[in-house]
């Protein structure tokens, strides 16, 4: 690890440090691994540890407010008493291991670095380390890369299962920026397309620092957050779908959906929704659904299998989700859940 | 420097802020008992309790556990005896090279008290949920690689079905 000094986060009250070499540390759980790789390298390390009001989790009549420090295990306990939040509850206890979950934290999931294995390989090009240098995942080994939303400098996938229900959900990031301001950013709109500049991977400035997640409270269908991975815990998705859903009479009324570890960025499934909104559900609208998912899809060899894997776990999901709204008219949250 | 607790013992933390807590077990306290496995948070050797939570140590940069509380395998037995989970270990014969057992002790104990504690486990969604898939699904982040599965599993259930 490359030697860095420590700012505790209450004597920063300046963000706005001159160089682009100063990050944020909360659980760490992804940032110390990059550092031990130097894949990271920061002169300046911001320490959130002591940001004690960025602990809680609160509620009003439209939202749930959920601090940046909340740890995932907290967040999953939180969003399974309340089945409107299922989605994430379900995303959440999919992801990593108890271990992880105990330290990493709802704002770092949200910021974490994909796992490419080239990005990890620093004896590899990778145009997301080192801008320009190339793009070493692309006719090779990229059976884990994505599908959608590459381009010919990057085609590395977002592996946060959180996010993807984040983006399902339509959460928000509130934050602040280095000269004072708030805003707040829809998690959907929070990331960029890698096109030439793969190493640009959120709209965030410099040193904007997320103070919490907002989640509208809105009227919520059957939740189904389902991973396909290698093994059946404590692995990455290979791909994911997140859906909620509701039905009235046969009649989709209400659809959100996302997809997982299949882009540079959780998926957000637009197209897809709007097609599927007012139309009476089957499977051969599924069916159809999957491939209006899909058609902007390309694989790069080691990949071309997720295209296949995702149309058919969308279908599935779209067709249990749609049973269970069938058989339980008005049904919220997980289809199973103890 | 500010203090940290490990086994009931206040020590100050260490100066250089690259320093992991693993490093520091070893390096600074010799307290071996948390192993150096994977050193990258995906293998679970080093596991340990943080304020009663596991975690893995060679993910925590120690400064920034001022004013924490960490027990490690040292931390895990009292003075007279074994506690029931090192004891059920050597019942079940679940070790073979053993270099595993120290995080996968942190871990059964803390798991001990999650489900006490009534914590979500994603089998909880599952249609075929059993409590022994359950136990398997919280012990996933502590890998075995002489497949000592099996035994280690029979013994954290034992200890679970008999609290």
């Amino acid at each position: 690890m490359k030697p860095f000094t420590v700012m505790p986060l209450e004597e920063a009250n300046d963000l706005r440090h001159p160089s682009g070499s100063t990050r944020f540390l909360a659980g760490g759980t992804n940032l110390v691994d990059l550092m031990k790789h130097q894949i990271e390298t920061p002169d300046t390390l911001i320490d959130l540890s002591g940001w004690k009001s960025a602990n809680t989790i609160c509620e009003d009549e439209d939202q749930f407010l959920i601090g940046a420090m909340v740890s995932n295990t907290a967040l999953a306990k939180f969003a399974y008493q309340h089945p409107s939040l299922s989605l994430l509850a379900q995303a959440l206890l999919s992801g990593a291991t108890v271990q992880l979950r105990n330290r990493a934290t709802t704002a770092g999931n949200l910021l974490q670095r994909t796992r490419c294995y080239q990005f990890y390989d620093t004896t590899k090009p990778c145009n997301k380390r080192e801008p320009g240098s190339g793009c070493s995942a692309i006719g090779s080994f990229n059976r884990i890369h994505a599908i959608l939303g590459t381009s010919p400098h990057c085609i590395a996938s977002h592996p946060s299962d959180m996010a993807t229900a984040m983006t399902a959900l339509d959460a928000s990031v509130n934050t602040i920026t280095p000269d004072g301001q708030t805003r707040s950013i829809p998690v959907r709109q929070l990331y960029k397309l890698p096109g030439d500049t793969p190493h640009l991977e959120t709209w965030l400035q410099e040193n904007e620092l997320i103070v919490n997640v907002s989640i509208p409270k809105h009227s919520a269908g059957t939740q189904v957050y389902k991973k396909v991975r290698d093994r059946s815990s404590y692995a990455f998705a290979l791909v994911s779908v997140a859906c909620d859903m509701q039905l009235k009479d046969g009649i989709i009324t209400d659809v959100r959906l996302a997809f997982g570890s299949v882009g540079p960025h959780p998926w957000h499934a637009q197209s897809t929704e709007s097609f599927l909104k007012g139309k009476t559900a089957t499977a051969a609208l599924f069916e159809e659904a999957a491939e209006i998912a899909l058609s902007p899809a390309q694989g790069f060899g080691g990949n071309d299998y997720k295209i296949p894997m995702l149309k058919r776990t969308l279908i599935h999901v779209l067709q249990q989700v749609a049973d269970h709204q069938s058989a339980q008219p008005g049904h919220q949250g997980a289809i199973y859940a103890r | 420097m500010p203090d940290i607790t490990i086994n009931g013992r206040a020590y100050a933390l260490p100066e250089d802020p690259r320093t992991t807590l693993l490093d520091f077990l070893h390096q600074e306290l010799a307290m071996f008992g948390a192993k150096k496995g994977c050193d990258h948070g995906q293998c679970g050797a080093c596991t340990v309790l943080v304020n009663d939570e596991r975690m893995n140590a060679c993910l925590l940069l120690a400064f920034q556990l001022a004013g924490k509380t960490v027990t490690t395998i040292e931390g895990i037995a009292s003075e007279d005896a074994l506690h029931p989970l090192q004891q059920a270990f050597i019942d079940k014969d679940a070790f073979q090279c053993g270099y595993c057992t120290s995080g996968q002790i942190c871990s059964g104990v803390a798991l001990q008290q999650e489900l006490a504690d009534n914590q979500p486990s994603t089998l909880w969604f599952d249609e075929h949920y059993t409590r022994l898939e359950d136990v398997k699904e919280r012990l996933s982040g502590n890998l075995c690689r002489c497949g000592a599965y099996p035994h280690i599993v029979e013994a954290v259930t034992t200890v679970t079905e008999a609290e």
